[in-house]
């Protein structure tokens, strides 16, 4: 309808501009006011005809929920009339909160033999907003895609906004290729890649905890390869800035750490799925404090302390999910396991760089976890973790002083309940008997929720 | 590390390439048998899904990236159907063919008019489908039109064989045409007859055989049904008995079983869609096994 009009008011256009160049010009003045009027009369018309044409629609879609009458859905025919609303992102907004009760003194948190960097530490004793996270994504143009990850969280008496993710990627590289940059979550591992509200527990592994302070996030660049084969084979690399730990201090002209992964992974018959990972981290460090220092967590008995080297880890992950006849809805089972290895180069300096020493760290880690569900709705979960160190120091007591020199193994052993309305909520409880330190047991108990509104999210393996 | 290259080369060596022209990644069953009959030998087909799994649920499997990631054309339902990993699995898979907007990318629901449309998109209401309800396969006179957008796009994929693509969808339209008369003739006394659906995944089918639907066992789409509202529903059935409860063969037995239970009412699984049963193997055997299920319920005597 409103085709035919604007088609009439174009006609007329084109008739007064092909008119005789002799026309004099009152002539082509009067021709304008009319044309004008026309428009005008006939803009009136054209809104009183959408606004009819909106009414009948509203009523037509209030009669539809009884027996709706066929729509075609084709995309020209539903255009809305949006404007700049129609390219709306899609935004998805997580909210988490959780109640930790701990059977020691969380502020005493350590692990022998490892420096808590990064986000690493306990969270909050008690009840806590824990951490809000507002995603906002969508496609820029036909060869880019964008995303941005806000995470809102209180430390102290301060509401922080740390900007968790904000990425391009490039979406039309042929062969198989995938571009990205900005600052991301490096895919390293298994579990790095994936935010932590997707997590089958309500806190990291212990060796995320102690190799990547919680989660190795860094600006940088990523290049990834599909093989063209039927079996999943994916290599890539990353190339960081290096303020993440395990790096720190952006070394290097700001180009301080690198990483390399490949996985490979495929189906089982139709109930069976499985991927095998390996990757490596490169990182430089320039002054790496423990968070001990900074945010409070962390501490007792332990000096903050500052690290300065080589940072080196491989890490090994593998998935097998199970799910009868590949249909998750109502019982399936994930296993994921992931070993870590790092060795540091450099020196490590307490007390405000008073006393150094050089430092020669080996460390080891592994997780192993099985989630269940039995039935609609219902997971249960069991998780163990591990840790070990074999730390070297000319100076023996600054590595002590450090807490990089211990006898004791941390591990923890979890157990975990939760319940999903739907997709898109949880609740959870979780109980951990936590021998991070020495001495006796800490009985942790949480209870989590964990709820997302907004873009559906994806799911991901 | 150098050894490690030497493996991933190795692995390249011993996996070639294979000769087919159209490699067609689909969704769902239902896409690949529809590909298949219009394709040809050709072909690679390859379904996402098979007949006993829920579209909604699935993840983003590394077997998937890497199907998506050698195809040339993707069959899905759309209209949300697969919004949960479908999206995912397109930005995994690093193929530029087969995104949107591409002759590679093809939405059957872009193609079909849709149906229970809701008027509010509100997630409170369970899992809505803003876009209409997704399962248009089940009236097979969608089927026909999405054959007509699937034959084109094959031939705009691969010209050399347009000819050939264009004859297989005539020869297609002209058994499929002839295969309705004979369902339609089959179903005319299913006319009217009162049905519980356990998920809303047959208004298509319904509407096309006229049947009448009395109540839906989930009283939210996607959620499991709760006792109380399967209460409800089995009081709302002595009021206003139905013949029988319809459940499709990827779906928990459970819910319709109680209900079966309750009420003295048969459940019958249908197939839903190719391989739901091991007689719906292709997209004839799907129609005539619903209607043969359908059928066999349709006098209150038990037929």
């Amino acid at each position: 309808m409103n085709r035919h009009y604007s088609l009439i008011i174009s006609g007329l256009l084109f008739g007064l501009m092909s008119a005789p160049a002799a026309a004099s010009d009152p002539d082509i003045q009067q021709l304008r006011q009319e044309l004008e009027l026309l428009k005008q009369s006939y803009e009136e018309r054209i809104n009183a005809l959408e606004a009819r044409l909106a009414q009948m629609t509203q009523e037509r879609k209030v009669s539809a929920t009884a027996v709706s009458p066929p729509v075609a859905r084709d995309p020209g025919a539903r255009a809305l009339r949006q404007g700049q609303n129609a390219f709306n992102p899609g935004i998805a907004v997580i909210l988490n909160g959780k109640y930790n009760d701990y059977g020691r003194d969380p502020n005493d948190y350590a692990l022998p033999g490892f420096q808590l960097g990064g986000e690493a530490g306990l969270s909050s004793e008690g009840l806590t907003a824990e951490e809000s996270e507002i995603t906002i994504n969508g496609n820029i143009d036909d060869r880019f895609y964008g995303s941005l990850t806000l995470g809102l969280h209180q430390d102290e008496d301060e509401t922080e906004v740390e900007l968790e993710e904000a990425y391009i990627e490039a979406t039309g590289l042929a062969g198989g290729t995938g571009l990205k940059a900005g600052r991301f979550f490096s895919e390293i591992g298994y579990l790095n890649r994936q935010h932590t509200h997707t997590w089958d527990f309500a806190d990291e592994p212990l060796a995320y905890r102690a190799f990547l302070g919680k989660q190795y996030t860094d600006d940088g660049v990523q290049a990834r390869w599909l093989a063209p084969t039927d079996t999943f084979v994916e290599i890539g690399g990353e190339l960081l800035r290096g303020t993440g730990f395990p790096a720190s201090g952006a070394d290097n002209e700001g180009k301080g750490a690198y990483s390399i992964f490949a996985r490979t992974g495929g189906d089982v018959g139709t109930s069976h799925s499985w991927r095998v990972g390996l990757s490596g981290l490169w990182a430089d460090a320039r002054e790496r404090g423990s968070s001990g220092d900074e945010h409070g967590h962390g501490g007792g008995g332990v000096e903050p302390s500052v690290f300065d080297g080589d940072s080196d880890l491989w890490i090994a992950d593998f998935v097998w999910k199970w799910a009868p006849d590949g249909n998750p809805t109502e019982r399936n089972f994930k296993f994921q396991t992931e070993y870590f290895d790092r060795r540091e180069d450099g020196t490590v300096a307490v007390d405000d760089g008073a006393e150094i020493s050089g430092y020669s760290g080996e460390q080891r880690g592994w997780y192993a976890q099985g989630v269940y569900q039995f039935r609609p709705r219902w997971r249960i979960g069991a998780r163990y973790d591990r840790l070990s160190s074999t730390n070297r120091g000319n100076d023996p007591e600054v590595l002590a002083e450090a807490g990089l020199l211990s006898t004791h193994d941390p591990s923890r052993a979890s157990a975990m309940l939760d319940y999903s309305r739907s997709e898109f909520s949880r609740l959870r409880f979780q109980y951990n008997q936590d021998k991070s330190r020495p001495g006796e047991a800490d009985d942790q108990l949480s209870m989590q929720y964990i709820m997302s509104f907004g873009a559906h999210g994806g799911h991901q393996f | 590390m150098q050894r490690f290259v030497y493996l991933i080369l190795l692995l390249f060596a011993v996996t070639p390439a294979a000769g087919a022209n159209l490699r067609i990644f689909t969704c769902e069953p239902e896409w690949a048998a529809l590909a298949t009959e219009l394709a040809g030998e050709n072909t690679n087909i390859f379904s996402a899904t098979t007949g006993l799994q829920n579209p909604h649920k699935v993840t983003a499997r590394p077997s998937l990236i890497a199907k998506m990631r050698r195809a040339d054309l993707v069959i899905c339902t759309g209209a949300d159907l697969e919004a949960g990993w479908l999206p995912l699995l397109r930005r995994k898979a690093n193929n530029p063919k087969v995104l949107p907007g591409q002759p590679g990318y093809l939405e059957a629901a872009d193609h079909v008019p849709m149906r229970e449309i809701p008027s509010r998109v509100d997630r409170a209401e369970g899992d809505v489908h803003p876009h209409g309800n997704p399962h248009i396969h089940t009236d097979p006179r969608n089927i026909r039109r999405v054959a007509q957008v699937v034959s084109e796009r094959l031939a705009t994929l691969d010209p050399a064989n347009a000819t050939q693509y264009r004859q297989r969808l005539a020869d297609f339209n002209g058994r499929w045409d002839a295969a309705l008369r004979q369902w339609e003739s089959v179903a005319a006394n299913l006319r009217g007859m009162p049905i519980v659906t356990q998920h809303k995944s047959w208004i298509y089918l319904i509407e096309w055989l006229g049947l009448e639907r009395i109540a839906v066992l989930e009283a939210k789409p996607g959620l499991p049904p709760s006792a109380a509202h399967l209460s409800q529903v089995a009081a709302k059935l002595e009021r206003r008995p139905a013949r029988v409860i319809l459940r499709a063969a990827y779906q928990d037995r459970r819910a319709s079983d109680w209900l079966a239970d309750r009420t003295g009412l048969a459940v019958a699984a249908l197939p839903y869609t190719v391989g739901g049963n091991e007689r719906a193997t292709d997209l004839f055997g799907l129609f005539d096994e619903t209607l043969r299920v359908l059928n066999q319920h349709a006098n209150p005597e038990g037929g």
